[in-house]
């Protein structure tokens, strides 16, 4: 009806109903994902105003006194510290050089759809059985017993293929031109690795690398049966408490211990707890993705 | 001008040195497929004599909900009731992430502008960092009284609050990995709907959600995946009764968490710790077979 050229332009009901359907939908999926944030905010708020009665440097140095119902967390601190710098010592390399293979050496055919899998299957398998597999491997078959030495060990083949992918991903992002002109100028294969190829991914590395900290500090499945244990006598103020063939106390199973295990604690302290292993971890993780965004912001290519 | 000419080598060691490096590469790339198959093997290694107990039946293990490992006069041994479980969280966190999970996905990838979805981006990812034991105590202390106070059920430790908890903790990656497959729609299709017309509702709804299908669904089952693997966050979250839950607000064990709060007090080598290895090796297979389905659906997408 409404066809001749100067109503062409004007809205009909349909384009009105049309629009409005489209501003509906625009809500609701912003109200989707406000609600996924907001309230996950309101409860970290809610764990800080709980914590606040103990939140105190005191709180991070102390050790805990009164079985555990009072004092701070320093053993705990210093545990997850261990741990995750041990783990990451192992799994670090190892995952770096696999992704070096993956990247750069391996060609396509189904021994490396294997390997590619393999990571998949490794990143999926349950933090649990993780667990399992370091009480089986570490503590009884290689006799490490109950030790930092297997707990690491355990996160570090739990982060290993994680860091293989970040790394990889690193690793991609490098123009193959880059490593064309080395070739070109006779170097080989490892030379163009070690001298173009590592140089211009290590930033991407690091950050892989550093959210694999967090996520090394988090964990509480795979510690709890090869090292960690619930409690354990440090001096205050030590500042390196354990041997490699003690067991510690982690942050993550002390805030489990706190909330499950021990009757009667000071209402704060697990809070305090929780909020200085989230806040460790988030802390970390900020710096990780601030580290990729002033990254990004100041690429060479 | 002679026709041959030596080449000028480089010295032994540094021929050899980066062979040998080469070697080590190579030996850090299969280190992938050694550590699943270690994990297979070890776990499966203390598992294994369980199976040849006569008193042990693969069968009851599997459809018997009765278990007593610890009974004086007979030990059963089934874990149905964990299945069952492990299924009933599971999917009900599916059942809460999985719609806000996409409904996120495509505000952030085609609703909102770059520096909003930037900061949600961040924002996210600093989501899914925060611990599961942490998610595990934040159920224990906030959700449960919020469940009492709402629902009037005894207890706020329950499929509810486990699910909630679950759902929380798999939004951020369904959310990262349904933006992926939306964003790997190529931007001609877009293009196309915008030419003829189509709102972004229409766009999304028409044209995105079909091409994007085989990605979102990879995002649903890596959550899956995620939910029955999560161990810490259920165990404090969902209560410890073993049997099969009949409503929301029922405590349950899951297969994980039964294996996280028994392993400790089983001692090595008795039937006791043997079961509980072989729920591992159960588990394995699971969240092998899920993370396998992912896998082959997400590659189906590179080869279109």
């Amino acid at each position: 009806m409404n066809s001749s050229p100067e109503n062409l332009f004007t809205e009909t009901p349909q384009v009105r109903r049309k629009l409005r359907q489209e501003t509906c939908a625009k809500w609701v999926f912003a109200s989707m994902a406000g609600l996924m944030i907001i309230p996950l905010l309101l409860i970290l708020g809610y764990l800080v105003q709980r914590a606040w009665p103990s939140l105190s440097l005191g709180f991070l140095l102390d050790v805990p006194t009164h079985g555990m119902r009072d004092g701070g967390v320093w053993p705990a601190f210093v545990g997850t510290i261990y741990l995750v710098f041990l783990s990451l010592a192992v799994s670090a390399p190892i995952g770096i050089l696999a992704a070096v293979y993956l990247n750069e050496y391996a060609r396509d055919n189904w021994f490396n759809r294997i390997i590619n899998l393999a990571v998949i299957n490794l990143a999926g398998v349950p933090s649990i059985v993780h667990a399992l597999f370091g009480l089986g491997a570490f503590v009884y078959a290689a006799r490490f017993g109950c030790s930092i030495v297997s707990a690491s060990l355990t996160l570090a083949i739990m982060t290993l293929p994680v860091i293989i992918a970040s790394t990889r991903e690193a690793l991609a992002s490098v123009p193959r031109s880059f490593r064309e002109a080395c070739w070109n100028v006779g170097a080989t294969r490892w030379q163009t690795i070690r001298a173009v190829v590592l140089p211009n991914a290590i930033s991407g590395i690091l950050t892989g690398i550093i959210l694999q900290v967090s996520r090394a500090a988090g964990e509480t499945a795979p510690i709890m049966f090869t090292g960690a244990v619930f409690f354990k006598a440090v001096q205050k103020g030590a500042i390196l408490p354990y041997s490699l063939t003690d067991q510690c106390m982690a942050l993550s199973m002390h805030l489990f211990t706190l909330a499950t295990q021990v009757p009667d604690v000071k209402e704060s302290i697990p809070f305090a707890t929780a909020v200085v292993l989230m806040g460790s971890v988030l802390l970390v993780n900020t710096a990780a993705i601030g580290l990729r965004l002033y990254l990004r912001a100041h690429k060479k290519w | 001008m002679p026709t041959t000419r030596r080449r000028s080598s480089r010295p032994a060691w540094a021929v050899l040195g980066e062979r040998g490096f080469e070697v080590l590469i190579y030996l850090c790339g299969i280190s992938a497929i050694v550590f699943v198959l270690g994990i297979f093997f070890f776990v499966f290694k203390e598992a294994f004599p369980v199976l040849r107990n006569p008193d042990f039946h693969l069968g009851q293990f599997l459809f018997s909900q009765e278990w007593y490992p610890t009974s004086e006069v007979h030990k059963r041994y089934g874990v149905l009731a964990m299945i069952a479980g492990t299924f009933s969280v599971t999917a009900l966190a599916m059942v809460i992430a999985v719609p806000f999970g996409l409904g996120a996905a495509i505000y952030l990838s085609e609703f909102c502008g770059g520096k909003m979805r930037e900061t949600l981006k961040i924002v996210i990812e600093l989501l899914a960092a925060i611990p599961s034991v942490v998610w595990g105590f934040i159920g224990l202390t906030v959700m449960s009284r919020l469940i009492v106070r709402f629902t009037g059920a005894p207890v706020g430790v329950n499929v509810l609050n486990g699910g909630i908890i679950l759902a929380l903790m798999s939004v951020p990656i369904i959310v990262s990995i349904a933006e992926d497959a939306l964003k790997a729609v190529p931007d001609s299709f877009r293009e196309a709907g915008i030419a003829l017309g189509a709102t972004r509702w229409q766009l999304v709804w028409r044209v995105l959600l079909p091409a994007a299908r085989t990605g979102l669904l990879a995002a649903v089952l890596l959550g899956v995946a995620r939910g029955v693997g999560e161990t810490m966050a259920v165990l404090m979250a969902t209560g410890h009764a073993v049997h099969i839950p009949h409503s929301l607000l029922d405590s349950v064990r899951t297969l994980t968490a039964n294996i996280a709060a028994e392993l400790g007090e089983a001692p090595a080598g008795s039937d006791h710790y043997q079961v509980l290895f072989l729920t591992g090796v159960l588990l394995f297979a699971l969240t092998f077979a899920v993370n396998l389905a992912a896998d082959l659906v997400v590659r189906g997408i590179r080869r279109k």
